[in-house]
């Protein structure tokens, strides 16, 4: 069982390689601008998955999709643009915190760019 | 500082074999862009439900099967704040009819008994087999009973709570609070890292604390720590010193904080430096991970679950994911905000590998407030990357609250800790 886990495991990371080297998912970049595709059922399918992926992070504390049930501040109702230029506010300190300034020193332009395009109002990717 | 990962680094990842199980789509018999996608989630703690509700609504072509016996889950996030009689249980109760009825998850009241992730089955301790693609696993922690003589999980159910799994625990140790006589002593045994949460056992104390000096305030409260540092320290002790002067004691495992042994019947406890009379007896023993991730041979010889950071899989079993407090994530620490983002980051990535994609290099975060008075709170964040080496914390974000907060910024964190707990409990179960 195991010695069979070990050869299947070797396998998929030959396939994986293949994969990768044809794959734009993990370089912010590429992602960025991509076009929105549609799935096989016809649902529009999230075009900035790197944006996605760090952008589900911020739910936890400010509620899912950003709409905020508490006393945090909301933001599903803001531009991509509102929200980046927030973001790098807190990253540079300009902008006051208790907290913020401590997440977004985390991310790189990019990184905050992508995450606000994810939350913006008038995305499609939520 | 940037954390996205490069493509060399990537591959790197992959080619160190730690990572590959994540495309084992591509090698096993669900093919990429599977026309099965049924996910199954052991658990509806903070890791399970937010990876099952991320998972419907970020794909509603993927069903989702939710394992949990509880229909009430108390969340240990607050139960601090119901020992300090700040909230009470129905506060921090949450249900599954969210789950069920806005995302369409199918919520079965039972427990795994026995994961078969070659054939892909769960079994449940009613006798059901279901049949999965794709395994979440989020059973959060169980005890190491045997570790303190004396100590047992008989004497845990009646006269030492633990209160680390929230709900008869927690009240059982609240009840021994509210019964205590004024001068009482009561000791809180942490044990040494890892464990779940580790400012719990800090906050337990300040909350207590506020409690007692408002009732019974001849009380005295004794943490007896293996450790010799713990979270948040300088921040909670000038709190302490400041809302609860002499009233909590902290002694490190060389000034007398190891426990030798315990005794229920004399309701005392021994340690390298002698034996110490109680009223009221808080042991947090060490943890392991969940026991369902024993059986199914999902742990390492650490006793928790090796997963691979990009999409929380198992390194041991492909196509079985690890999350919560029950996997090994680095440098996160094991929390309710932890458990809840790598839900989140599992279904994303799961997502992906049913599309026969790669998944996005996710980010990782984490904040932990704790109260040390109502209007009083602290936090901790930080923003996590992925290396060769694992998940590692980026040295330039996150850190403490300011030992210099001011009245102000220390009343807007405590608000703060409320509008976090609303989200998250409404993000992960809402
Ligand atoms: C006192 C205290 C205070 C805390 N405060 C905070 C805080 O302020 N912020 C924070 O972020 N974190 C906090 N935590 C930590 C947080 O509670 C945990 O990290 C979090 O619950 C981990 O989530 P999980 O999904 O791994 O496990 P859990 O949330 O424990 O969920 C596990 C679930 O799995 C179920 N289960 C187990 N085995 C099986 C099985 N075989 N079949 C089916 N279901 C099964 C259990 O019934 C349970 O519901 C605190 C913890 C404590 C003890």
């Amino acid at each position: 069982m195991v010695v069979k886990l070990r050869v299947w495991l070797t396998v998929c990371a030959f396939s994986s390689v293949a994969l990768v080297s044809g794959n734009a998912a993990l370089a912010a970049k590429d992602s960025g601008g991509s076009k929105p595709a549609k799935s096989a059922q016809g649902k529009q399918v999230e075009s900035n998955p790197r944006g996605q992926v760090l952008a589900l992070s911020c739910t936890s504390c400010h509620g899912t999709d950003g709409k905020s049930v508490g006393i945090i501040p909301s933001f599903n109702t803001r531009s991509s643009a509102y929200i980046e230029a927030a973001l790098k506010g807190f990253k540079s300190g300009e902008r006051y915190s208790t907290v913020m300034g401590r997440h977004a020193k985390g991310y790189s332009d990019d990184e905050l760019r992508l995450i606000a395009n994810y939350f913006g109002k008038t995305s499609n990717n939520k | 500082m940037s954390h996205t990962l490069s493509r060399r680094d990537f591959n790197k990842l992959l080619l160190s074999g730690v990572a590959a199980s994540a495309f084992g789509i591509l090698g096993s018999s669900n093919t990429a862009f599977a026309s099965s996608k049924r996910v199954v989630v052991v658990g509806g703690g903070f890791g399970g439900a937010a990876a099952a509700k991320y998972l419907r609504k970020l794909d509603p072509s993927i069903s989702v099967t939710l394992i949990e016996p509880k229909a009430i889950f108390y969340t240990c996030p607050f139960s601090n704040w119901v020992l300090g009689g700040l909230k009470t249980m129905e506060d921090i109760a949450q249900t599954y009819s969210a789950l069920k009825n806005k995302y369409k998850v199918n919520v079965i009241a039972d427990s795994a008994v026995a994961i078969d992730a070659v054939r892909g089955t769960v079994k449940l301790k009613g006798g059901q087999v279901i049949g999965f693609d794709r395994l979440i696993v989020s059973p959060g922690i169980d005890f190491k009973w045997d570790t303190i003589p004396g100590y047992s999980e008989s004497v845990a159910s009646a006269k030492m709570p633990h209160a680390y799994q929230a709900g008869p625990q927690t009240v059982l140790l609240h009840n021994q609070l509210l019964a205590m006589k004024n001068g009482g002593r009561v000791f809180i045994c942490p044990p040494a890292n890892p464990f779940r949460c580790p400012p719990g056992p800090y906050e337990r104390a300040s909350l207590i604390a506020g409690y007692l000096k408002a009732k019974k305030p001849l009380s005295k409260i004794i943490i007896l720590d293996p450790k010799e540092k713990f979270s948040k320290q300088g921040l909670f002790k000038k709190g302490w010193e400041r809302l609860y002067p002499g009233m909590i004691e902290w002694r490190s495992g060389s000034t007398g904080g190891k426990l030798v042994k315990v005794d229920a019947a004399t309701m005392s406890l021994t340690t390298e430096f002698g034996v110490e009379n109680a009223d009221v007896i808080n042991i947090i023993p060490p943890q392991k991970a969940g026991k369902i991730a024993f059986d199914a041979g999902l742990t390492d010889a650490t006793g928790w679950c090796p997963i691979n950071p990009i999409s929380f899989e198992s390194t041991i079993h492909p196509g079985v994911h690890v999350i919560g407090d029950a996997s090994i994530a680095g440098a996160m620490p094991k929390s309710g905000f932890a458990a809840s983002s790598q839900g989140k980051v599992a279904a994303a990535a799961i997502v992906r590998l049913f599309q026969g994609k790669v998944p996005a290099a996710p980010s990782l975060v984490n904040t932990c407030y704790s109260l040390i008075g109502p209007g009083y709170g602290i936090s901790v964040a930080g923003v996590y990357k992925l290396t060769v080496e694992g998940i590692v914390e980026i040295p330039e974000a996150g850190g403490l609250t300011p030992i210099n907060a001011d009245d102000d910024q220390l009343r807007e964190e405590a608000n703060f800790a409320r509008g976090w707990y609303s989200n998250i409990v409404q993000d992960t179960w809402g």
